[in-house]
C-alpha cells in the first residue's frame, strides 16, 4: 500500500477511535484523558492494535499538541492575574508546591531513580490540571462558591512554578554536568523572566501585531507566533512548551479570549494526539508491575492536595466544608503532568517512569472528578451539621 | 449594603451581597459574556445551592425586570419631596383612541401642561420617550405634572 496511504488510514482510525472515547467519558462524566491514554497504550508497541508506519506522525502531531495546550493555558490568565496571585497568595502556593512536589520526588529517590528522575516526578504529582478541576468545577455548580477564587489562584500559580520549572527540568534531562547545567539553568531562567517582563510591560505592542478582526488572520497570527517561539525556546534549551506558555501570557483580554475560542478545536484534537502518542511510548505490560506503587502514590497525593486545599482554604477565611471543597477540587491531575512525563520519557531517565506516570494520571484524572461527585453529599452533611 | 467583588482567575469576575434577611445572592459574569445568578446556602454559607445560568438576553431581561419597578418607586420618592407635584402611573386601556398611534398624536404636553416620563412596557421601560413613540393596548405612562393635569391627562389617554 502507498506510504501516504497508510498514515492516513491508521491516523484516521486513531482519531476516529478517540471521538468514540469522547463521545463515552462525556456520557459517563468523566476526563476523556485517561481513556485517550489507554488508547495509546493500546496502539503502542506491545499493545492490542501495534501502528505500523504512522508513529513518527503522530509524534509530530503530539509535538504541537503539547504547544498548543500550554498556548491556551497560557491565554486562559492575563498578566494582572499572574502577578495578583504572585503577591496575594505566595503562601498558600509554596504549601502547594512542597507539599504535592514531595511524594513524587520521594518515590523515585526511594526506587534509587536518581535526582533528575525525582525532579521529574516531582513535577508529575506536583500540578494539578487546571482543565479538568475547571471542569469539576463548572459541573458541580462550585464556581459561585467562596473556596473557588482560593482554588483557582493557586492554579495560577501553579502555572507560573511551571514556567520556571520546566526549562529547569529540561536543562537536568538534557544531562549536562553540574557548572554546565547550572550555567544553562541560568541562561534558560533569564529568558523566562525576560519574556515575562517583555509581556508584562509590552504585552499591548504584541496585540496590536496579533489583533485582527478577520478570524483566520488571527489564528495564523497566534499559532505562527507560537510555534516560532516554541521553536527558539527549544534551542536555548528552554522547552518549547514554556516558549509557547510565554506566548499565551502574554495575550491578554478580549484579544486573547477570541483567539482561545479559536484555537480550542486545534489544541482538542493534537492535544489528544500527544496523549495517544504518551501512551504509545509506553510499554503496557510495564504498567501492571507499577500499578500498586502508582495507586498509593495517587493516594498520599490525593491527601497532600487536600491538606493543601484546606490550608489554602482555612487563610482565606473559609468554613469547613468549603475548605473540603477547595482540596478536592485540586485533586485531578491531567494534562501538565503527563507533558512533564513525556519531557523525562523522551530523555530516557528511566524506563518505568513513563508507565507509573501513566498509571498514576489514569487513576487520578479519571478519579478526581469522580471523587468530587461522590464526596459532595458528604459535604453538604458536615455543612448541615455545623 | 455592601456589595463585594471577586476576580475568578480565567473565568471572570464574582459580584454577591447579603439581603437584609440574611440571604446572600451573587452574580457570576463569565468572560465570555455568561451570568450565573447564585443562591447561597443557608447552612453553608461558603456554597451555592442554586445557579440559574443566564445568556446575555436573559441576563439583560432579568436586569430590566428587577429595574424597572425601581424607577417607578424612585419617581413616587421624587414627588413626595416636590410640593404639588405628582408622578402617576396611566394604563393605555385597550379601547384607547391613542393605541397604535404615535404619543405626540395626543399632545398631552400643549393639552395639559403634564409630561410623559416613562412608559413601562411589558416590564420594559422606555425611559424619555419622543413624540413618535407608538403606544400599545396594556403600556402603562408614566406621567409626572400637578393634581389636575395629571388627571386630564388619564382622561385624554383614555376617551381622547
Amino acid at each position: 500500500m502507498h506510504h501516504t496511504a497508510v498514515i492516513f488510514l491508521e491516523f484516521g482510525a486513531v482519531v476516529l477511535g478517540l471521538g468514540v472515547l469522547g463521545a463515552f467519558a462525556l456520557r459517563v462524566g468523566i476526563s476523556p484523558i485517561p481513556l485517550y491514554l489507554i488508547a495509546g497504550l493500546a496502539f503502542g508497541t506491545g499493545g492490542v492494535l501495534p501502528l505500523a508506519t504512522s508513529e513518527e506522525f503522530i509524534s509530530v502531531g503530539a509535538e504541537l499538541g503539547v504547544v498548543l495546550l500550554l498556548l491556551t493555558l497560557g491565554l486562559e490568565y492575563n498578566a494582572d492575574e499572574l502577578v495578583t496571585s504572585l503577591t496575594g497568595n505566595a503562601r498558600a502556593g509554596i504549601v502547594d508546591l512542597v507539599l504535592n512536589a514531595a511524594p513524587g520526588a520521594i518515590i523515585a529517590l526511594l526506587l534509587g531513580w536518581g535526582p533528575v528522575a525525582a525532579v521529574a516526578m516531582a513535577g508529575v504529582t506536583y500540578a494539578t490540571s487546571s482543565g479538568i478541576t475547571a471542569k469539576v468545577l463548572s459541573d458541580l455548580g462550585w464556581i459561585g462558591n467562596r473556596e473557588t477564587p482560593t482554588v483557582l489562584s493557586l492554579l495560577v500559580f501553579e502555572d507560573l512554578t511551571m514556567a520556571i520549572y520546566l526549562p529547569v527540568l529540561t536543562t537536568m534531562l538534557a544531562g549536562l554536568s553540574l557548572v554546565s547545567g547550572a550555567i544553562s539553568v541560568g541562561i534558560a531562567l533569564a529568558t523566562v523572566s525576560v519574556v515575562l517582563v517583555l509581556a508584562l510591560k509590552f504585552g499591548r505592542f504584541i496585540e496590536a501585531f496579533v489583533r485582527s478582526p478577520n478570524s483566520e488572520v488571527l489564528l495564523l497570527k497566534v499559532v505562527g507566533l507560537a510555534l516560532l517561539v516554541a521553536g527558539l525556546a527549544q534551542q536555548l534549551q528552554v522547552s518549547a512548551a514554556v516558549g509557547a506558555f510565554l506566548v499565551g501570557i502574554a495575550l491578554s483580554g478580549q484579544l486573547a479570549e477570541d483567539a482561545r475560542a479559536l484555537l480550542a478545536p486545534l489544541r482538542d484534537l493534537f492535544a489528544a494526539v500527544f496523549f495517544v502518542f504518551f501512551g504509545l511510548q509506553t510499554d503496557p505490560a510495564k504498567i501492571l508491575p507499577v500499578a500498586g506503587l502508582a495507586a498509593l502514590l495517587a493516594l498520599v497525593s490525593m491527601i497532600t492536595k487536600l491538606l493543601t486545599g484546606a490550608y489554602a482554604a482555612k487563610r482565606a477565611g473559609i468554613a469547613k466544608a468549603g475548605r473540603a471543597r477547595a482540596g478536592i477540587a485540586l485533586i485531578p491531575r491531567g494534562e501538565f503532568n503527563i507533558v512533564i512525563a513525556g519531557l523525562a520519557v523522551g530523555a530516557g531517565v528511566h524506563p518505568d517512569l513513563g508507565a507509573l506516570a501513566a498509571a498514576y494520571v489514569l487513576i487520578l484524572a479519571a478519579f478526581g472528578p469522580l471523587a468530587a461527585k461522590l464526596v459532595q453529599p458528604f459535604i453538604t452533611a458536615i455543612a448541615k451539621r455545623a | 449594603m455592601e456589595v463585594e467583588q471577586t476576580a475568578l482567575p480565567g473565568i471572570g469576575l464574582r459580584h454577591d451581597f447579603t439581603t437584609r434577611r440574611g440571604q446572600r445572592v451573587g452574580v457570576v459574569s463569565h468572560r465570555t459574556g455568561r451570568r450565573d445568578l447564585v443562591i447561597y446556602d443557608k447552612d453553608d454559607p461558603d456554597a451555592v445551592c442554586h445557579t440559574v445560568k443566564l445568556n446575555d438576553e436573559e441576563a439583560d431581561a432579568l436586569a430590566e425586570l428587577l429595574g424597572a419597578p425601581r424607577i417607578v418607586q424612585r419617581l413616587n420618592q421624587l414627588h413626595q419631596q416636590v410640593a404639588g407635584l405628582v408622578s402617576v402611573q396611566l394604563p393605555i386601556p385597550a379601547g384607547s383612541p391613542y393605541v397604535g398611534r404615535p404619543m405626540g398624536d395626543a399632545r398631552v404636553r400643549t393639552r395639559t401642561s403634564a409630561s410623559i416620563v416613562a412608559v413601562v412596557r411589558a416590564g420594559q421601560v422606555f425611559a424619555s420617550p419622543g413624540p413618535e413613540f407608538v403606544f400599545d393596548a396594556g403600556d402603562v405612562v408614566v406621567v409626572v405634572g400637578s393634581e389636575d393635569s395629571t388627571a386630564e391627562v388619564a382622561g385624554i389617554l383614555a376617551e381622547g
